[in-house]
């Protein structure tokens, strides 16, 4: 089967980031209020043969943990969806 | 004998030749080892150079972990033996899981090409045997990824152990705890995010970097006897 996979990465909480602390600063001089909160991370893109959904899933998970994402500081999501049901 | 001093070369690298020079300019024998060597085993000492290792692409040092010739550079750290990243190789380190903690972009996004002051916390490194305790030294520093970060336990036990190597006078990026360098709990592998090497000739503007580098080519030194 074919598998269409979305990894979504994002500072784990406690972390600071720089990028969204920076964003949320600018946000009230350009006139957007009432936004907080804000976090910036990643989304990784990609298509993964896999005999099954379960094993799609194991697979794409530990290439997140090796190698996508940094343990240290970051944490994802994983999202399939199925692109060839063959 | 001249301690021998691998500074290994990532596609990207930047620094290579300047650690080069300087440690050769202190009297250590030097030479560029390429990423895919498999093999340190006939240097005393590594040092993993700045710049921007398979072009930084996911993370910095995210690439270069995966290099063959990190799995050499692993057993020479098991054995004891001395390990210095500098800035991308401090990053490289992190991310290969031989130091503690992570480097994320700099309090305020901006690139930081600059002097900083460091103060040295401990003389209990490979880095920093030959110097003082509350030295403070002119290195400059030249990074976008130089905020470092850990945990809270982390930081308690770095703390505890006195393994945070040299500090920020004035924090230039946000970095927890004002650090700048950190070491294993061996204390032969070090990183740190300012460039010593770039700062031992008095035509740089300082030579307050050949204390560290002096400091290595003793501690390789050590491991060799």
């Amino acid at each position: 089967m074919l598998f269409s996979v979305l990894v979504e990465t994002r500072l784990r909480p406690g972390i600071a980031d720089p990028q969204g602390a920076t964003i949320e600063r600018s946000l009230p001089h350009l006139g957007f209020d009432g936004i907080r909160g804000v976090r910036v991370g990643k989304a990784i893109r990609f298509e993964l043969d896999a005999p099954d959904e379960a094993s799609a899933r194991a697979h794409a998970h530990e290439v997140c943990q090796r190698f996508l994402i940094n343990p240290v500081i970051e944490a994802a999501d994983v999202t399939l969806s199925v692109v060839e049901a063959v | 004998m001249a301690a021998r001093v691998g500074v290994v070369t990532f596609p990207g690298s930047n620094c290579e030749l300047d650690a080069v020079e300087a440690i050769n300019g202190l009297g250590g024998q030097a030479e560029l080892v390429w990423h895919g060597n498999t093999s340190l085993g006939q240097f005393d000492a590594v040092v993993l150079p700045g710049g921007f290792a398979h072009g930084d692409y996911l993370r910095p040092g995210a690439i270069a972990r995966f290099s063959p010739v990190m799995d050499a550079v692993r057993d020479h750290a098991a054995a004891g033996g001395p390990v210095v990243g500098i800035c991308n190789g401090f990053q490289v380190l992190t991310e290969a899981g031989l130091l503690p903690g992570a480097l994320q972009k700099n309090r305020g996004l901006k690139f930081l090409c600059t002097t900083t002051q460091i103060r040295v916390e401990t003389t209990a490194s490979a880095l920093t045997a030959e110097a003082a305790v509350g030295e403070v030294l002119c290195i400059p520093i030249n990074h976008f990824e130089g905020n470092y970060t850990c945990d809270a336990p982390t930081l308690a036990l770095l703390r505890a152990e006195e393994r945070v190597v040299v500090r920020y006078l004035d924090n230039p990026n946000g970095s927890v705890d004002d650090i700048a360098g950190v070491c294993n709990e061996g204390r032969n592998v070090v990183g740190l995010m300012p460039h010593p090497e770039r700062a031992c000739h008095a035509l740089l503007g300082s030579t307050d970097g050949a204390v560290l580098l002096r400091s290595l080519l003793v501690s390789a030194g050590a491991a060799m006897a």
